[in-house]
C-alpha cells in the first residue's frame, strides 16, 4: 500500500513537471521524431556522416543569425532586415578581399564591425526615437538588398581567398591521424565530444548539488539522469558521426561557442535579465532603474554584429558573393525562434529552443530535399510547422 | 416579492482550491446588494458564474433568475438574460466614439447598413439617463474614467439590463465622481434596476446598499441589512474572521534630520509644454518620517513624485533636492536611484511588476548589482534575497517561483516594496500603497512603512483615502492643483480640515 502510493506520488511528480515544461519537451521530441521520420524516409541517408555534417554547414548561418534574434523577439522587437545585412555584408567581404585584395583578418573584423554598426544605426531610431522595429528593419531590409546590389554592381564577385573560405569548409585537423582500417577516423572529434559531453554532465550535476542542498531541485531525479544520458548520447553519437566524415567542420566550432556564450549571456547575467525584464514589462523595468534604450540600442548592435558573421559564413560558404544572398533568411530566422517557443509578445523565449527551432527546420529541409518534394511544397510543410508550433504555444497558455 | 436573482449553493474548484464553497446569494428586485471580503474571499469568482464566464457544468449549484433556472453557457447568454457586469478595468474601445461603444454589437442596422441617426438620437437619451454631459461623437479615450464607466453603465442600459453587477467601479474616482456614480445606482434603483456592487468602501457601501452579503474564504459568512444593525469595525471583522481592535498599528518612531529636501519644485505638463503640472513645491522628509501627500485625484500628487524621480514624468523640470544635505542629482532613474530615491507606483501591474515572470526575478530587478559579481547574477545569493523578503513582509506564496500575476494584490504591493527595500534606498516614495488591497494586507502593509520608518528611511505617502493617511502619517501635505496648499502635523488633522484646505485654496 504504502510502497504503490510513494511511486505514485512520484509518478505523479514527474507528470506535474513534464506538463509544466511540456513545451521544452515537445520540441525536443519534435526534433528527434523528425529526424527519425526522415532517417526512414530518405533510406538511412538522414544520420550518414556526409548528410549531417551537411546539415550543421547549411543551418549554421541561420543559427548564428537566431541567437541575435532571439534577445529582439525576448526584447519585444522584430529584426526584418537580417537577410539583407548579412547579404550587404558578403558583398562588402567580396570587394575587400577580392577585388581591393585587403587582408581576410582585417576584412573580417571590418565587415563585423560593420553589421555592428549597422544594427547600432537601426537600434538607435528603435530604441531613441520609439519608431517600431517593424518599420525600421522593414527600411534597412529594402536599403541593403538594394546597396548589396550597387556594390557588386548587379554581378557576383568571387571567388575568396582559399583561407578565408576555409571558415566555411575547413575542418579542424586531426593531430592523431586515426583511421578505421581504410577510412579516416578523426580521433581529435571524438576527443572534443567527449571533453564538451563530461564538462556539460559535469556542470549539470554541479548545479543540481547545489539545488539539492537548497532543497530548491524541482526536476525529478529520473528526468534530470534521462536528461542527462540523453544529452552524452546525443553528443557522442554526433560526435561520432562527425569523426566518420572528416572531423569537426571549423564553422561548428564557432556556432558552439556562440550558442554557449548566449545560453550564459540570457541565463546568468544581468545584461539578460534586464532584456528579459524589459520584454516583460517595458514601463515597470524603466522604472525599476533599467536604462531601457540603451539595451535596446545594444540588442540590435548584437544582432548586426551576428547577421555580419553569418554572412561572411555564407558567402565563405559558396565561395562568391551574390547579389541574391541571404534573402529570405530573415524569415527562417524568425521562425526558428517562435518554432524555439519564444513569444510574440516578448520576455518570452530560450536560446536553446530558437537552436533546436533552426534545427527543425533544417532537417526538414535537408530531408524533404533527399526525398525530392518539390521546393513549392517544401515552403508550404514549413509554414505548417510554424503554425502548429505557435498554435501549441497559445493553446498551452490558455490551458495554463 | 420574488427575488430576481436567486444563486443556490455554488460550488466551484480549481485544482487544489475551493473557490466557492456552498455560497449563496439573493437579491430582490430594486435592491443594491453589496458584496464585500477581503481579496481571494471568492467575490469576483462568484460574479464570473453569474455572468457565465465559468460556464454551466464547471461549477455546481444553481442560478435563478427572473424565476427560472439559467444555464449561462457563456457572457452573451448572461447578457441576454439581462445581466451586465461593468469590470474593473473597462471594456471600451479607447479610439471609437461614445456613441460608437454604446452600439458595439448590437448596432441599429439594416442589411449590415447602420443608421446611425438612430443610434445617435438613443445615445442622446441614454447619456441624459445616467447624467453624462458628452456630445455622442466624442472618443471614449478623451473622457476621464469616472465618464468612461458612465458610458459602460449607458451601454448596459441600452441592453435592457436588469441586473447590474459593478465591480469596485470607484476604485479609481475622486470623490465627486463616486458619489454621483453611487446616485445614478440609486436612481436606477427607483427605476427598478437591481445592482450587485463589489466595493472595498466600506462607508460608500453602507450608504447605498439596501444588504451586504459577506464572503470569506469562498464562504457565505452573513448577509445583513445595511441600515445600522452592524457597524463598520464588526463587517470587518467578519470579513476577515478575526479581530481588528487597530486599524492601523501604533507608531513610535524617533524623527531625526531631513533626508529629502526639495526647494521649489516645478514641472510642466510632457506633451502640453504651456501646462504647469507642479507649481514651486518645497517638501521635508525627515529620518524615521511619514509623511503624507492629500489631495484629489488630478492634484499633481504623482506627478510630483514621478518627476522627483529621475524625472520619470514632465518636462521643463526646475528645482533643488538634497538628499541628507547633500545636492541630488535626479535627471534619470538610475541617478535618482543611486542618490537614494525609490518610487513605488500607484499602479502596480503596469507599472510595478514583470508579472509574466516570477517572485524571485521581480525582487532584484532594481538591484541586480547587489547579487551579481561581474555582472553574472549568483543564483543562489539571489534566491537567498527573495526568500528573505518573502519571510520579512510575509508575502503568502506557494514558492519565490510562484509568477507574480497570479497573485493576490496584497501580495503583489508587498512584491514591489520588497523590490525597492532591496534597492537600499533613504527616502521611499509610495503612491497608493493600498490601492485595491483588503483589509488584513492593509494592515501588514502599513506595519512594513511603519518598521521602514523606524530604520531610519524617510517615508513619504501619497493616498487618496484621508483615513488611511491619518492614520499612517507623521505629518500631511495637502496638494490641489499642483501646489502645497497646507502643511499640518497629523495630531493636528482631520478629514474635515483637509478637504477646507483645499476648498479655500480654489476660492483664492
Amino acid at each position: 500500500m504504502t510502497d504503490s502510493s510513494a511511486q505514485g506520488a512520484i509518478g505523479g511528480d514527474i507528470m506535474r513537471f513534464v506538463k509544466s515544461n511540456i513545451r521544452d519537451y515537445a520540441l525536443l521530441l519534435s526534433l528527434l521524431a523528425i529526424m527519425v521520420f526522415f532517417q526512414f524516409s530518405t533510406n538511412g541517408t538522414l544520420f550518414r556522416p556526409v548528410n549531417m555534417t551537411n546539415i550543421i554547414l547549411q543551418n549554421s548561418y541561420i543559427v548564428i543569425m537566431s541567437l541575435g534574434m532571439l534577445l529582439i523577439i525576448v526584447a519585444g522587437h522584430i529584426d526584418l532586415s537580417v537577410g539583407s545585412v548579412s547579404g550587404f555584408i558578403g558583398a562588402m567581404a567580396s570587394v575587400l578581399m577580392v577585388s581591393n585584395k585587403v587582408d581576410i583578418y582585417s576584412s573580417a573584423v571590418l565587415c563585423i564591425a560593420l553589421g555592428a554598426f549597422i544594427g547600432g544605426v537601426q537600434g538607435y531610431f528603435v530604441a531613441y526615437h520609439k519608431i517600431p522595429a517593424f518599420i525600421v528593419t522593414l527600411a534597412g531590409m529594402l536599403i541593403f538588398r538594394g546597396l548589396a546590389l550597387t556594390v557588386l554592381g548587379g554581378a557576383s564577385i568571387g571567388p575568396f581567398p582559399p583561407e578565408f573560405q576555409l571558415l566555411s569548409t575547413g575542418y579542424i585537423a586531426d593531430p592523431f591521424n586515426g583511421a578505421i582500417g581504410e577510412k579516416p577516423f578523426n580521433i581529435l572529434a571524438i576527443l572534443i565530444g567527449a571533453i564538451v559531453t563530461v564538462a556539460i554532465v559535469f556542470f549539470n550535476f554541479r548545479h543540481r548539488q547545489n539545488q539539492l542542498s537548497h532543497g530548491l531541485a524541482e526536476e525529478p531525479n529520473l528526468i534530470f539522469m534521462g536528461r542527462n544520458i540523453l544529452i552524452a548520447v546525443a553528443f557522442l553519437g554526433f560526435s561520432l558521426l562527425m569523426a566518420r566524415y572528416r572531423g569537426l567542420p571549423n564553422v561548428l566550432v564557432v556556432m558552439f561557442a556562440l550558442i554557449a556564450l548566449f545560453v550564459f549571456l540570457t541565463t546568468r547575467t544581468t545584461f539578460g535579465r534586464r532584456v528579459y525584464a524589459m520584454g516583460g514589462n517595458e514601463k515597470a523595468a524603466k522604472l525599476s532603474g533599467i536604462n531601457t534604450e540603451r539595451l535596446t540600442f545594444l540588442i540590435f548592435v548584437i544582432m548586426g554584429g551576428l547577421a555580419a558573421l553569418a554572412g561572411l559564413v555564407f558567402a565563405a560558404r559558396l565561395n562568391v558573393a551574390t547579389p541574391k544572398a541571404g534573402a529570405g533568411f530573415e524569415l527562417d530566422v524568425i521562425a526558428a525562434c517562435f518554432i524555439g517557443g519564444a513569444a510574440t509578445t516578448g520576455g518570452v523565449g530560450k536560446v536553446v529552443g530558437a537552436v533546436i527551432g533552426a534545427f527543425i527546420m533544417g532537417v526538414m529541409n535537408n530531408g524533404m530535399s533527399i526525398m525530392g518534394i518539390g521546393i513549392d511544397y517544401q515552403q508550404v510543410i514549413k509554414g505548417l510547422v510554424l503554425l502548429a508550433a505557435v498554435i501549441f504555444d497559445v493553446y498551452n497558455k490558455n490551458k495554463g | 416579492m420574488q427575488p430576481v436573482l436567486e444563486m443556490k449553493d455554488i460550488t466551484k474548484t480549481f485544482p487544489g482550491v475551493n473557490a466557492l464553497d456552498n455560497v449563496n446569494l439573493t437579491v430582490m428586485p430594486a435592491e443594491i446588494h453589496a458584496i464585500v471580503g477581503e481579496n481571494g474571499a471568492g467575490k469576483s469568482t462568484l460574479m464570473k458564474v453569474l455572468s457565465g464566464v465559468y460556464s454551466h457544468g464547471t461549477y455546481s449549484g444553481s442560478i435563478i433568475f427572473e424565476g427560472l433556472e439559467r444555464q449561462f453557457g457563456s457572457i452573451a447568454d448572461s447578457e441576454n438574460a439581462g445581466i451586465a457586469i461593468i469590470h474593473q478595468e473597462l471594456a471600451l474601445v479607447p479610439l471609437l466614439s461614445i456613441a460608437e461603444n454604446i452600439f458595439l454589437g448590437q448596432e441599429p442596422a439594416r442589411f449590415g447598413v447602420i443608421n446611425w441617426f438612430e443610434a445617435f438620437e438613443r445615445t442622446v437619451g441614454l447619456l441624459k439617463k445616467v447624467g453624462l454631459k458628452e456630445h455622442p461623437n466624442t472618443l471614449v479615450t478623451n473622457l476621464g474614467t469616472g465618464k468612461q464607466q458612465l458610458v459602460e453603465i449607458a451601454k448596459a442600459l441600452n441592453k435592457q439590463v436588469k441586473l447590474l453587477i459593478l465591480d469596485e467601479p470607484t476604485a479609481s474616482l475622486n470623490e465627486t465622481d463616486s458619489n454621483a456614480l453611487l446616485a445614478l445606482l440609486e436612481g436606477l434603483r427607483a427605476q427598478g434596476i437591481s445592482a450587485i456592487l463589489i466595493s472595498h468602501k466600506l462607508n460608500e457601501v453602507r450608504k447605498v446598499a439596501d444588504r451586504i452579503t459577506i464572503l470569506r474564504d469562498g464562504k457565505t459568512v452573513d448577509t445583513i441589512n445595511a441600515d445600522g444593525e452592524m457597524g463598520e469595525d464588526r463587517i470587518i471583522r467578519a470579513m476577515v474572521g478575526r479581530e481588528l481592535t487597530d486599524r492601523f498599528p501604533a507608531r513610535n518612531a524617533t524623527i531625526g534630520e531631513p533626508v529629502l529636501e526639495v526647494k521649489n519644485w516645478n514641472v510642466f505638463h510632457p506633451i502640453h509644454g504651456d501646462r504647469q503640472v507642479v507649481r514651486d513645491v518645497s517638501l521635508t522628509a525627515r529620518a524615521g518620517e511619514v509623511v503624507g501627500i492629500a489631495g484629489l485625484m488630478g492634484s499633481g500628487r504623482t506627478e510630483l513624485a514621478m518627476s522627483l524621480f529621475g524625472h520619470a514624468y514632465g518636462q521643463k523640470i526646475s528645482g533643488e533636492v538634497r538628499i541628507k544635505g547633500k545636492p541630488a542629482d535626479v535627471t534619470s532613474i538610475p541617478k535618482a536611484m543611486k542618490a537614494g530615491l525609490a518610487y513605488a507606483t500607484e499602479d502596480r501591474k503596469t507599472y510595478g511588476l514583470v508579472l509574466i515572470d516570477h517572485i524571485k526575478h521581480n525582487v532584484t530587478l532594481a538591484n541586480l548589482e547587489d547579487v551579481s559579481n561581474n555582472a553574472v547574477i549568483d543564483d543562489l545569493k539571489e534566491l537567498g534575497v527573495a526568500n528573505k523578503y518573502r519571510k520579512d513582509l510575509a508575502i503568502r506564496c506557494s514558492s519565490v517561483f510562484q509568477l507574480t500575476v497570479n497573485l493576490s494584490g496584497g501580495n503583489q504591493q508587498k512584491v514591489v516594496l520588497s523590490k525597492w527595500l532591496n534597492a537600499e534606498p533613504d527616502v521611499l516614495i509610495l503612491d497608493e500603497p493600498t490601492r485595491g488591497i483588503d483589509v488584513g494586507a492593509k494592515y501588514e502593509i502599513y506595519g512594513i512603512i511603519n518598521r521602514l520608518a523606524e530604520s531610519g528611511k524617510a517615508v513619504v505617502v501619497i493616498s487618496s483615502e484621508m483615513p488611511e493617511l491619518l492614520g499612517i502619517t507623521d505629518r500631511v501635505y495637502v496638494m490641489n492643483e499642483g501646489r502645497f496648499v497646507a502643511e499640518m502635523p497629523t495630531k493636528e488633522a482631520s478629514q474635515e480640515k483637509i478637504m477646507r484646505a483645499i476648498m479655500r485654496s480654489w476660492e483664492n
